[in-house]
């Protein structure tokens, strides 16, 4: 996916606006899943974004070690991560640097490196992931936080973790703003709901032409249309909650409260949008809520698999008031179980018509 | 520019290093040293530059957590490690799920073999040997694959090579395009069986919370029966490409060959006999639908769980450890009371010692496992998975399932009529060589092995849901002592975990996942791990000159392995004794010039 390829497909629709390149650092403290998770994107696809598949959409070169076509050695053809020596010397503006993997803390050991990217060609050593973002973030359109790693540390920055990893804008700092005005947008997720990153990144790519308004952030950086309402708001299951009916084993298919779902006080869409293609979730699938879109995640969400502290209270209230709702809910449904009575044979018509002969 | 540089100790060799490397996961760097008169490969590095250290902040927490924090090891295969923790903790618990559970599980892990072997092979190997790679690094192949028609064009409907090569063009290719299609319904049919991609949801000790249902069977089904027809559209076409690089390349079967090394540990347990206790895991462990083996040289060594299991060992030599020699071993005897070995992983204990990189010593994250045969640390790799697989399985002939039969020198696939074409058998025969084109190749089969095998799993779920038997988990205590196992097969090969709870925590938790064996480092016995045995002396036919050399033969080298280096490095010890000396930096990695 390099300029030279969307060149020779002829994306580009916008033709006097530059080209947006989009510079992916995957090399911090990561798993790769949020690049994977884009790539099941339907809601645009990866190659809807890159294709310029919607309309207005600017001209981009992404520069993505899942799926480059570039990897040569260095000195040899095709060198990718010469890429991000341009993106430090100025010769591609406009670009977005996507991060992902949290930052680990390169200043608490006496020498070495948690993760790197690349060489130094000075040193033959390899380049801190830390080093990139001091180099790009201040030459950077926007910069973008991929998953909770990214955005606040994540499972990599748990307690007793050797690395004394942290979120970008733990790193940056959270008043942090790019060169263009714009703060760190932070997508969460563990991994991020593909969609929800895909139009991120859409929203930012049109803003970038002028658009679209500066992009929507509550306080912790997060796009307010897709991080606003709870889990449990968008849980198909919230009303066995309502009723006060809990799963007591985990193939039930009622609320997960009691047994470790943390969905009311999590933001996170995915049980109302579904993973994939409105396929799959959390706790509306049975897969208890683990908070993995929170800064607060993991720690304060473990262990895992034991009931919340606070569901304990407000499942005991609703389980008194819910055995009374249901009762009177099971009488209605037993009235609505049932035809109106003039649905019948017969020689008379009883729906209160009234025939003219 | 120019940063390509003479090694400078007068061997006339040219050093070339790739880092980091596309189109895999994670962060690998591969360094070597070239000689571009005998066009070949002297020497090889591989290194990665990414720790997280799961095993040391995995200590003293919940070990019903384990799961939910170990797929988080891998972003592609993550489901692989929750899953394989999920049957450490079992056994660990003694609990042992229904077996609609079991199915559930079965289907989710096979949709992901479905799905990952697919993006990686279409979308990110396949562009090795597209259209415009091969234009620019073999533009006589390209006239050739031209003029040569496919032998299976009647199946797969793409008249020549080239045009093969060319619907594999990153996005431009509508094979290319397809493909990421396929790997979104795959990723549905996952879904629906674990929840989520690729960290599951649904997946617990003791079973599934999938909710099981005729919809959900059926949901599955419809996806499923769509992939079967799809692979029987690929398994011809990727025959007809590899097929014709032996044709176009004479000697191509040297291009990342290595002696037949490879370990599998066994996949997709039948719950009629598999009840997660470590006394009858020999037994449960024949009867899974992947069979697991050692195989050198192209024998069977051993195909029983224990004695895999027993064989582990952690070697040190060139990473960025402490030696845990001298500290406490968690399990001296296994629950069968058989010794376990110091180096093995249950005895492990994670010291990570950051420092600087220097190819004479100490250089990368990941770090040595070995398999013991008794005589010899061996080296194994898994082949990125289904090369091992199919060997290990094919010679045990064990598997018999109607849609997949073993035959004790052949894996032999039935796929049943789809909506516009016939039943078809494929039969995957032991190859020749352990070299790229056959790890590929393999890829592709195991693809249609898993569709296969999901068929089996997909019957045998229904008919409990026929049969009323719905329920999919069961109730466990956590012991305040107890120790666990978990082997399955990741996507790219052997998967354990091993655990050891104490006062009802987690007191030692090691995951093995097959890329540290893969693109393991030089071993205190100097044996270098499989992706450097493979690149040394592996030849170069790349048509460019050194100043424009893509290292294409070197890239399909390593690729074929499936790299995911997350996986390598989410907290290998190794590394031996800190390095004192003041480092310098070595002529292999001062490539700057």
């Amino acid at each position: 996916m390099t300029e030279a390829t969307t060149k020779t497909v002829g994306a580009a629709p916008a033709d006097d606006t530059p080209t947006i390149h989009i510079l992916w650092i995957n090399a911090g403290l990561s798993c790769d899943g949020d690049s994977v998770a884009l790539t099941a994107a339907m809601q645009p696809s990866i190659e809807e974004i890159v294709l310029g598949a919607l309309p207005g959409l600017p001209k981009i070169a992404v520069h993505w070690p899942l799926i480059d076509f570039e990897c040569g050695p260095v000195g040899g053809a095709d060198t990718f991560i010469e890429w991000f020596f341009k993106g430090e010397r100025g010769e591609i503006d406009p670009f977005v640097l996507v991060v992902e993997g949290s930052i680990p803390n390169e200043a608490i050991k006496p020498e070495g490196y948690w993760c790197g990217f690349g060489d130094n060609p000075e040193t033959g050593q390899p380049i801190t992931t830390s080093e990139w973002i001091d180099r790009l973030a201040p030459k950077a359109l926007a910069v973008v936080a991929i998953g909770t790693c990214a955005t606040y540390g994540g499972i990599h920055a748990m307690a007793g973790n050797p690395t004394g990893a942290m979120g970008l804008p733990d790193y940056l700092g959270w008043d942090w703003k790019s060169q263009a005005g714009i703060p760190i947008v932070c997508v969460p997720g563990c991994p991020i709901q593909p969609d929800n990153f895909s139009e991120t990144l859409t929203y930012l790519l049109y803003q970038a032409t002028g658009a679209a308004p500066m992009i929507p952030l509550d306080d912790k950086l997060r796009p307010t249309w897709l991080f606003g309402a709870t889990v449990h708001e968008g849980c198909d299951r919230a009303g066995y909650y309502e009723q006060g009916e809990f799963a007591l084993s985990y193939d039930s298919p009622k609320c997960l409260v009691k047994l470790g779902c943390w969905g009311p006080v999590v933001k996170c869409n995915v049980p109302k949008r579904g993973w994939m293609n409105g396929i799959g979730g959390c706790p509306n699938v049975g897969g208890i809520c683990i908070a993995c879109t929170m800064p607060g995640f993991p720690d304060k969400f473990m262990p895992f698999m034991d009931e919340p502290p606070g569901a304990k209270l407000s499942s005991t209230a609703s389980g008194a008031y819910g055995a009374v709702v249901r009762k009177l809910r099971s009488i209605t449904a037993k009235t609505l179980d049932q035809e109106p009575k003039w649905r019948r044979t017969g020689e008379k018509i009883t729906t209160g018509y009234r025939p003219p002969w | 520019m120019a940063r390509t540089k003479a090694a400078g100790d007068g061997s006339g060799l040219v050093e070339m290093a790739w880092d980091p490397i596309t189109r895999i996961v994670g962060s690998l760097g591969i360094h070597t040293k070239i000689d571009f008169k005998q066009k070949r490969v002297a020497e090889c590095y591989s290194t990665s530059s990414v720790f997280r250290g799961y095993s040391v902040f995995m200590r003293g927490k919940d070990p019903r957590d384990a799961h939910f924090i170990t797929s988080r090891i891998c972003g592609i295969c993550g489901d692989n490690h929750a899953t394989c923790s999920v049957y450490a903790q079992n056994m660990a618990y003694g609990v042992k799920p229904p077996h609609l559970g079991e199915w559930i599980i079965n289907l989710g892990e096979s949709a992901e073999y479905m799905f990952d072997h697919n993006i990686f092979q279409e979308n990110l190997v396949g562009v090795d040997y597209c259209e415009k790679m091969v234009k620019e690094t073999n533009p006589g192949v390209l006239e050739l694959a031209e003029r040569t028609e496919a032998p299976h064009a009647a199946e797969h409907g793409y008249r020549t090579i080239a045009d093969i090569m060319r619907s594999l063009n990153p996005l431009e290719g509508e094979f290319y395009r397809e493909a990421l299609q396929v790997s979104r319904y795959t990723r549905e049919m996952f879904c629906l069986m674990e929840g989520r991609h690729v960290h599951p949801s649904t997946l617990y000790p003791g079973g599934v919370g999938t909710i099981a249902s005729v919809q959900l069977f059926t949901d599955y089904l419809s996806r499923l029966m769509r992939y079967v027809e799809f692979m029987k559209r690929v398994v011809p076409l990727h025959d007809d490409l590899f097929d014709f690089f032996y044709e176009a390349l004479p000697g191509y079967e040297e291009v990342g060959r290595r002696r037949v090394l490879l370990g599998c540990w066994g996949a997709l347990n039948d719950p009629e006999y598999c009840d997660f206790t470590y006394a009858n895991m020999s037994d449960w462990g024949r009867r899974m639908f992947v069979t697991p083996g050692v195989v050198v040289d192209g024998k069977l060594v051993t195909n029983d769980l224990t004695d895999i299991n027993l064989g582990i060992r952690i070697l040190l030599g060139s990473s960025y450890y402490e030696d845990w020699q001298g500290q406490e071993q968690f399990v001296t005897h296994d629950p069968l009371g058989n010794p376990v070995d110091p180096r093995h992983p249950w005895n492990q204990h994670t010291i990570p010692a950051p420092q600087k990189r220097n190819f004479d010593d100490k250089y990368s994250w990941v770090m040595s496992p070995r398999w013991f045969d008794g005589k010899d640390h061996l080296a194994l790799d898994t082949g990125g998975g289904p090369i091992a697989r199919l060997w290990s399985t094919a010679l045990s002939g064990l598997v018999d399932i109607g849609y997949v039969k073993a035959t004790g020198h052949s894996v032999v696939i039935n796929l049943p009529r789809t909506m516009t074409k016939p039943e078809t058998s494929f039969e995957w025969k032991i190859p020749k060589w352990s070299n790229a084109l056959e790890r590929n190749r393999a890829r592709t089969y195991f693809q249609a092995y898993a569709a296969a095998v999901a068929l089996h799993c997909a019957e045998k779920g229904l008919a409990e849901v026929r049969a009323g038997r719905t329920q999919t988990w069961e109730k466990f205590e956590v012991p305040d002592e107890g120790l666990g196992v978990g082997f399955t097969e990741a996507v790219r090969g052997v998967l354990s975990h091993h655990m050891v709870i104490r006062d009802g925590k987690i007191a030692n938790y090691h995951p093995y996942p097959p890329t540290p064996w893969n693109a393991s480092t030089r071993d205190t016995f100097g044996t270098p791990g499989p992706y450097e045995d493979a690149v040394q002396n592996t030849p170069i036919f790349e048509e460019n000159t050194p100043e424009n050399f893509k290292g294409i033969d070197i890239m399909r080298a390593v690729r074929s392995f499936d790299p995911c280096l997350p996986c390598g490095v989410h907290m290998y010890v190794g590394g031996g004794k800190t390095v004192k000396s003041m480092h310098v930096p070595t002529g292999l990695s001062g490539l700057g010039g």
